[in-house]
């Protein structure tokens, strides 16, 4: 108990300096992901991370990226009409997101597990059989999306979902594909 | 007793409903509409439906409306609900996928309590993470986690499953860990019932059961199979049972229908409803005899 204790209230090194990370906010999850995909895309280094606790409001993420890149990287969110809300400095205070996977052998079945999330494959013909986990509504949506679909035809879930349950998805999605490269 | 159960649907074009409902092997009817049973607040509503007609007492009701992830289904329903707290004379509410957001659910939260009749309030998925998120998880009676969200509601800053720190993918085998922690920063409901490879059921921060039998590990990836557990739950709760024996009878029975169902993982929650007044009633003698 005691070690989980000090996990628990394990604290970060004491700030000196400036913080280089900007962060991007957004009035949705379903954006975030969007300008995520958009600056992965022109070749920026961004990570998706929990908000500082004032602003937060539900299912909230954003965006950290290199503030030195700020100018290349408001260029490509007008280009793709995704200005965030507000552009503001991280310090330490933005919570990584889960990104370890779990992934179990279940017969031919291959099930592995980002965060709450869970996707289940037929290793035999790559077919997605099942999608458990989570607690958003945009779950069931994309387990209705992807469930049946090889993961070659699948969409991406980053396409339709919008919220942190659907992008712990699209990680165990990238997983699922990364060990049943065909 | 009734019960109602509130969520959402993954169709972007249903409109809210709030009245009973059908179901017939793979769908449900809810006041005309037909909503197909996968998994989400269908699997839960055709579980809890199926299991109420089984112990012989009235089905819940549900309020429902279409949400396939903006969050505009679930705010609309808040607000509706908000509006029409005086409709709730039921003995429990049931919340369930719906979009996290701590400012309505604090509004409904507070207008459920100044209700003459406080109903019992039962929390899973978004809405147990914006419970928990609130600062108000111990207003609730019961919350059914898995073992990943046992670690969230441990985590007293992480504002969802998503950001739990550091013991993530090995919660499974620190579940009592977990409840201690979740309790001692009053971020757990009253009562637990942590679904995993050992089900826990927990009475203020106590352990009263563990269920590990019988197992089907195939279970595991089938989406809905914690919804089915919750759906259990509700019935049990809707039909009077006290809070822990109606968690373990739910636990069993869900385990009982991995038996009799003996799915693969690509089953879905529809194949194992028929299975599902079976293994109640096995699970209603074995709880019967052990408790």
């Amino acid at each position: 108990m005691n070690w989980l204790r000090g996990l628990l209230s394990r604290k970060a090194p004491p700030v000196r300096g400036l913080s280089e990370k900007g962060m991007l906010l957004y009035p949705s999850t379903g954006e975030v992901i969007r300008a995520e995909e958009a600056l992965r895309q022109s070749g920026l280094e961004v990570a998706v991370k929990g908000p500082p606790p004032d602003l937060r409001q539900g299912c909230d993420m954003v965006v950290e990226f290199s503030l030195v890149q700020e100018m290349r990287v408001r260029e490509v969110l007008a280009e793709r009409n995704l200005q965030p809300l507000r552009v503001a400095v991280a310090q330490d205070h933005l919570l990584e997101p889960v990104s370890l996977f779990q992934s179990k052998e279940l017969g031919s079945y291959l099930m592995v597990r980002a965060a709450n999330m869970k996707i289940t494959v037929d290793r035999r013909d790559r077919r997605i059989v099942n999608v458990s986990g989570g607690g958003c509504p945009d779950v069931p949506y994309l387990a209705d999306m992807l469930v049946g679909q090889t993961l070659d035809a699948a969409p991406e879930p980053r396409s339709l979902g919008q919220t942190l349950c659907g992008y712990a998805l699209q990680l165990a999605f990238d997983e699922a594909r990364r060990q049943c490269r065909g | 007793m009734s019960w109602l159960i509130v969520g959402t649907v993954p169709r972007a074009d249903f409109r809210l409903a709030w009245g009973p409902y059908t179901v017939q092997e793979r769908a449900m009817e809810v006041l005309g509409a037909n909503v197909s049973v996968a998994r989400g607040t269908p699997a839960l509503m055709a579980t809890a439906f199926v299991a109420a007609r089984a112990l012989g007492i009235d089905p819940p009701e549900a309020l429902i409306i279409g949400d396939t992830g903006s969050g505009e289904g679930s705010r609309a329903l808040y607000k509706y609900l908000v509006e029409n707290l005086e409709r709730i004379r039921h003995a429990g509410v049931t919340f369930h996928y719906l979009m996290p957001d701590v400012v309505w659910h604090n509004k409904i939260l507070w207008g459920l309590e100044e209700l003459a009749e406080r109903p019992l309030l039962v929390a899973d998925a978004g809405f147990m993470y914006a419970a928990k998120m609130s600062g108000y998880a111990d207003h609730y009676d019961l919350f059914t986690p898995d073992a990943g969200e046992m670690a969230f509601l441990a985590d007293e800053v992480a504002p969802h499953p998503f950001y739990t720190r550091g013991f993530l993918l090995q919660e499974e085998s620190m579940i009592p860990e977990l409840i201690d922690a979740a309790f001692a920063s009053a971020n757990a409901a009253r009562h637990l019932l942590v679904k995993g490879q050992t089900d826990y059921v927990v009475d203020g921060g106590r352990i009263v059961s563990r269920l590990s039998e019988p197992d089907t590990p195939a279970m595991e990836p089938i989406g809905g199979t914690g919804d089915t557990l919750t759906g259990l739950v509700t019935a049990l709760l809707a039909s009077g049972m006290d809070m822990t024996k109606a968690c373990r009878t739910a636990a069993l029975a869900n385990r009982y229908l991995g038996v009799l169902a003996n799915p693969t993982p690509a089953f879905g929650v529809a194949e194992l409803l028929p299975f599902l007044p079976e293994a109640l009633d096995l699970a209603m003698r074995d709880a019967e005899t052990s408790l």
